[in-house]
């Protein structure tokens, strides 16, 4: 089963309703999100939102205790992480995405088993990501934050995923690698890929997003285009009546 | 003086600077904010402060008295108690024993206040389970009760809100509010925001291992470096 | 070689005629072939230990059991040498591995330390005495040299084919090591696996494959290090599994990661043992404290001083995995009951018991004190140490000798002395915890195996005292005079060591109890919170230390009485891990678990000799494996057998009036066996018979009560069904209950 045998219209991620919780305690009430194919979705919101919890629930880490997840048309409540790996959903975890202590080709290596020769993936890669190609021979652990998530990216992207699910790629980087992150990011979504993005640093996803959704307290509380949710945020994360300032500094009123 | 004084600490993990010259300070009677994005360097500060990790610079003092070359259990023992943000309980043992290993270390405390202490973290009801029974939050709540039987002149404080519903939050927070007024020197490190702004008196805002502001709730919420700490990109790049 | 040339030359005045310089050569050479076969079984356990965090114990029978397969194959049926050791080394080793791998240890990946560690210490134990039952172990089998007798000259030196054959091998091994695990997809993946085993999951990788494969890689390694052995030594299967100390201490140098650094610990070894075995008679002129003896301790101390100076862990937070062990909390009055049954059993015993029957009980008893002394330590503190038995040695030895005339003195120093030891083990291993505590307590034990136990009669440095451990060979020790009243007969003693379990247990249980028994429980969980409590971590494991060592020496003081006299092979490494292993599997939490491992291994000692079964030939070797059998199968349940029998039999107790009824019947039948001359057996058999009927009766009823009284409201409020005219006679009231029930149930 390919997830891009979906229907053209459908959209790759859809969840309806999604709720998880930890033991008794729920921690996702009620999530409607979709996802479609070539395009960027970020789910912005403050730590302990839910949002890593949701990603949980997509790959099948975490069973949704209530309403569908649907991958390009087919519930997939339930499945295992590796059903769904195979089915093209990749995630790239929070902050460890690589094997620090394999080299970057041997890390790409740990992509062959998909069927693609080491050949084509380094190739691709070193295309995209050329500062991988300068280290090569390097040990991933070794190099800095921005590029072992460009690793992580790569080794991801060797996959041919057909949904991928970045979970704070930001984490610790300094702004303007994710921004280079990010750029390739939207370089990917352009080739068909859905991409869902989690982060709790706004403002450059801002930049590349599609549709943006903010999650506070387990639920979605503002959803559209990236331009409108700007003011919501200072709101979201810092509390008090918000709106004061948009993300970018300038004063709204 | 300040009950609880960081000047200059500096943590260096293979050539990335966890933390970078942080001064904090922690005031008697008052709480005292700590926040920043993940990885930010909180946790770190805090494991500097008790002792379990030797800054490569940097002064902490408790009262006045330099503690750097002194072992965790001698500045337990000054008067600073900790909670931990990954759980560090005797999952053994049940809620009072828990707290009766801190009690009896210096005999600070006799069972009945020990008994008293459970019920003003609000416990009470589940003094004698086992921990491992218990959910995430109350587990929490445990940790407060075991470092408040040291009878601590400053208490550090580990994301304890996290695992807590919005009414145990505002219970925390009245709490915390409680032992300021006790005297306590309070620090908080915590990702609800809500809970910081409302109960802090002075806030620290740590981001990437450097203390970008310092204020009280108003001051920190507008401050712009704080904004764009929070949101991500910089100021100069929009 | 040449550099060894030099080095030779360099010594000079040490070394001034050319034979020196051969003789230095030679050395070297023997010294290389010796840090060889360590290399090779060193790099075979690193890679299962990074692989699979499992250091295995065992490895070192692995290869011992690869070397006796390996002579099966080429002498006893004649094989050729390269078909021999072929099958060996690329069918049987890693068939062995990945049988290991699948049955074993995968289960395992959830389990603690202490349960990975005492599978792996008895699958050592069982392989030593499977490799005892399958291959005589009076025959002697030794000096199988590859090609041997012939060699070559290099630089005048001679160097046997064996040793440069020896040589070539590791240089192909750590060559091979490097291209598999850096070159190939398998090996790039088995590293992977270390790194982030569920991140190499979700690439596709399996890494139970990768498990398994480093499982029979390193099986056949340690299958080939141990063919190797067997043209140096003669093959004998205790001494050959624990040759690999040796290799511990090569791997710890590669801090049981890096290859490289494990090959160059090899060498440092292998090259101080071949200079020592030349040098060390000339270098102290053959004195009393260093004689050849002490060149095979040497590795061992290597072992605990590189131990020692690993980079200190920080303070450890939980460890991943974390299994749900129950740690009881006893009352007294359950305490005080349980040692007035073991006095009291134990008195009424003695009119049935044989002497031989009193010995094997009051060796029961030693053995059970020497367990309980280990629950404290690993129960409550969470602290292993595989030294215990040999503190036991010492405990022994200190009653030999300051004991003399049955002076309770003797006991009293067996305590101190050996409390001492323990606190002087404890103090540089406190920042050491699970496998590198065991490990270093393991190597301080045979240490004292290798050496000092085996020394002559030395003077005490800097004094006149004269210090003869185990005399030439064996030591008497005496019996016991209290008040004077003298322990002297084997129901005496036994009385008397029945006497110190109870009291020990009622102690273990006070100490569980008291607030050093929480703190200790506390250490357990989390060492980083009591820090910040203000507790003194190093105050309590040393304290727990000591005490559990002292506890320790007095059972070995008494087991000495017990024997009456003492010498090293009984306090041997691998004589002491059964009870280790025993005390675990019956449940190192608890005081029963200890009289368990007591029980259990002196019966299983005593079986052979029983009537039925003394002409069974094969029976002695199973009861020698069967400790291990049960080591290895504990894997499942951390809480111990003990907890288990108790949910079985706890009905029982309930029921009173069964259990009043129970007692009854086994007095009777206790004083019809007194009273006729049926045989003490029957006592023995009826009374497991009288307790699995009243366990069966009181379940069936229960069972009954169940499905006749279906439906889970209480009946009686306060109490349960089947109590109810049994503790308290029918009222009206019940009648009225149980008709209103039952009429509930027809309305349904």
């Amino acid at each position: 089963m390919s997830a891009r045998a979906g229907h053209p219209q459908t959209p790759m991620l859809e969840l309806r309703g999604v709720r998880a919780a930890y033991g008794r305690i729920e921690v996702v009430h009620g999530v409607d999100l979709e996802v479609p194919a070539g395009s960027v979705t970020a789910i912005l919101g403050p730590n302990g939102a839910g949002k890593s919890t949701m990603l949980k629930v997509v790959c099948g880490l975490l069973p949704a205790t209530d309403g569908d997840v649907i991958v390009a048309g087919r519930r997939v409540n339930g499945a295992t992480p590796d059903q769904l790996a195979r089915a093209g959903l990749c995630l790239i975890p929070e902050g460890k995405g690589i094997f620090p202590n394999l080299t970057v080709r041997e890390n790409l290596r740990m992509a062959t088993y998909t069927g693609r020769s080491l050949a084509s993936i380094e190739e691709r890669t070193y295309q995209r990501f050329p500062r991988l190609g300068e280290r090569r021979n390097q040990l991933a652990g070794t190099m800095s934050g921005g590029e072992q998530q460009m690793l992580a990216m790569a080794r991801a992207l060797a996959t041919d995923p057909a949904l991928l699910l970045l979970d704070e790629l930001s984490m610790g980087l300094a702004p303007i690698i994710v921004e280079e992150l990010y750029a390739a990011v939207a370089e990917v979504a352009r080739e068909g890929v859905a991409i869902l993005v989690v982060e709790q640093f706004a403002q450059t996803v801002l930049g590349v997003a599609d549709r943006a959704a903010i999650m506070v307290h387990g639920e979605v509380v503002a959803s559209g285009p990236p331009g409108e949710l700007a003011r919501d945020l200072a709101a979201a994360y810092l509390g008090g009546d918000g709106g004061t300032r948009s993300p970018d500094g300038a004063a709204i009123r | 003086m300040a009950a609880l004084d960081c000047s200059g600490v500096t943590v260096s993990f293979g050539g990335h600077l966890a933390l970078d010259d942080v001064d904090v300070t922690a005031a008697d009677g008052a709480v005292t904010g700590l926040i920043g994005p993940n990885g930010a360097g909180k946790t770190t500060l805090f494991n500097v402060v008790c002792g379990l990790l030797t800054p490569s610079r940097g002064v902490v003092s408790l009262g006045g008295r330099e503690l750097n070359r002194l072992p965790p259990y001698k500045r337990a023992r000054l008067g600073l108690a900790r909670t931990f943000q990954r759980l560090e309980l005797f999952g053994l043992l049940t809620v009072r024993e828990n707290v009766l290993v801190a009690a009896d270390v210096r005999g600070t405390m006799g069972a009945a206040e020990v008994e008293a202490v459970i019920e003003r973290v609000g416990l009470a009801g589940r003094i004698d389970d086992r921990v491992d029974e218990l959910p995430t939050g109350q587990a929490r709540l445990v940790e407060i009760a075991r470092a408040l039987a040291t009878r601590p002149r400053v208490l550090l404080l580990d994301e304890p809100a996290s695992g807590l519903d919005e009414r145990e939050t505002d219970e925390l927070g009245r709490l915390l509010r409680e032992l300021a007024a006790e005297g306590m020197a309070v620090l908080l490190v915590e990702h609800d925001v809500r809970l910081v702004m409302e109960v802090c008196d002075l806030i620290h805002v740590l981001d990437f291992g450097r203390i970008i502001a310092v204020g009280d709730a108003a001051t920190v919420r507008s401050d712009e470096a704080v904004l764009a700490a929070y949101l991500g990109g910089s100021l100069e790049a929009s | 070689m040449v550099l060894a040339a030099w080095l030779a030359q360099g010594l000079g005045p040490a070394l001034d005629a050319s034979s020196d310089v051969d003789k230095f050569l030679s050395f070297t050479v023997a010294g290389l072939s010796v840090a060889a076969i360590l290399a090779v079984g060193a790099s075979g356990l690193v890679l299962t230990y990074t692989t699979t965090g499992v250091f295995n114990f065992a490895h070192g029978a692995i290869g011992m059991l690869g070397a006796f397969a390996y002579w099966q194959l080429r002498f006893d049926w004649g094989w050729p040498a390269p078909l021999a050791i072929a099958t060996v080394l690329f069918v049987l080793g890693p068939l062995f591995g990945a049988l290991l791998e699948l049955v074993i240890f995968r289960g395992l990946q959830q389990t603690t330390e202490t349960v990975k560690l005492v599978v792996t210490v008895s699958l050592l134990f069982s392989l030593i005495g499977l490799a005892n039952w399958v291959w005589d172990p009076d025959v002697l089998r030794r000096d199988a040299k590859f090609l041997s007798g012939r060699g070559f000259d290099v630089a005048g030196v001679a160097v046997t084919w064996h040793e440069f054959i020896t040589i070539v091998v590791a240089v192909a091994v750590a060559a091979g090591l490097r291209v598999l695990l850096y070159h190939t997809r398998a090996g790039i993946a088995m590293r992977a696996a270390v790194d982030d085993r569920p991140l190499a999951a979700l690439n596709g990788a399996r890494p139970d494959r990768s498990s398994m494969l480093a499982w029979a890689i390193g099986s056949s390694l340690a299958a080939l290090s141990g063919i190797l052995f067997v043209g140096t030594i003669s093959l004998a299967p205790a001494p050959m599994s624990l040759l690999i100390v040796n290799a511990y201490a090569a791997a710890m140098i590669g801090r049981l990661r890096s290859l490289p650094m494990t090959f160059v610990g090899a060498l440092v070894l292998g090259l101080t043992e071949g200079y020592l075995r030349g040098y060390l008679s000339d270098w102290t002129d053959n004195n009393q404290y260093f004689d050849s003896t002490f060149v095979s301790a040497v590795p061992v101390i290597v072992l605990f001083v590189v131990l020692l100076v690993l980079p200190s862990a920080r303070l450890r937070a939980h460890g991943t995995a974390r299994t749900r062990e129950v740690v009881p909390m006893p009352s007294m009055r359950g305490a005080f009951t349980f040692a007035a049954v073991v006095v009291a059993g134990t008195a009424l015993a003695i009119p049935l018991l044989t002497t031989a029957n009193a010995v094997t009980m009051g060796r029961m008893y030693g053995l059970a004190i020497v367990a309980l002394a280990l629950v404290p330590l690993i129960g409550l503190a969470g602290q292993v140490s595989l030294a215990h038995w040999s503190l036991a040695g010492i405990g022994a030895v200190t009653m030999a000798h300051l004991g003399t005339g049955g002076s309770p003195m003797g006991i009293v120093w067996a305590f101190v002395f050996t409390a001492l030891v323990g606190a002087l083990i404890a103090l540089p291993t406190l920042r050491l915890s699970g496998i590198y505590l065991a490990l270093a307590t393991a190597a301080f034990a045979v240490f004292l195996d290798r050496w000092v136990f085996r020394l002559r009669p030395f003077d005490l440095p800097f004094t006149d005292v004269k210090i003869a451990l185990f005399g030439t060979g064996s030591v008497g020790v005496p019996d016991l005079k209290l008040f004077g009243y003298t322990f002297d007969t084997y129901y005496r003693q036994l009385m008397l060591m029945a006497t110190t379990f109870a009291l020990m247990s009622v102690f273990v249980v006070w100490l569980r109890r008291s607030r050093f028994g929480r703190r200790l429980l506390a250490m357990k969980d989390s060492p980083a919170a009591c820090a910040t409590v203000g507790m003194n971590l190093t105050m309590t494991k040393l304290t727990i230390f000591a005490v559990s060592a002292g506890m320790a020496g007095i059972g070995g003081a008494l087991i000495g009485s017990l024997q009456g006299s003492t010498n090293q092979q009984n306090w041997e490494f691998t004589v002491g891990l059964p009870v280790f292993m025993v005390a675990v599997v019956g449940g190192i939490q608890r005081v029963g678990g200890a009289l368990f491992a007591g029980i259990s291994l002196a019966v299983l000692a005593a079986m052979p000799d029983w009537p039925v079964l003394r002409n069974v030939s094969w029976f002695p070797n199973l009861a020698t494996v069967t400790p291990g059998l049960m080591g290895i199968g504990l894997g499942r349940n951390p809480n111990g057998a003990v907890a288990d029998m108790r949910e079985a039999f706890e009905p029982l107790a309930r029921a009173r009036a069964v259990f009043l009824a129970f007692l009854a019947a086994l007095g009777a039948l206790y004083l019809y066996v007194v009273t006729s001359d049926v045989g003490a057996w029957w006592l023995i058999i009826g009374g497991v018979v009288l307790l699995l009927g009243a366990t069966a009766f009181v379940q069936s009823r229960a069972r009954g009560a169940d499905t006749g009284a279906a439906g889970p409201q209480p009946m009686f409020a306060g109490d349960e069904l089947e109590w109810v005219g049994i503790d308290r006679p029918f009222t009206p009231d019940d009648l009225a209950a149980l008709d209103d029930r039952l009429g509930a149930l027809e309305v349904r």
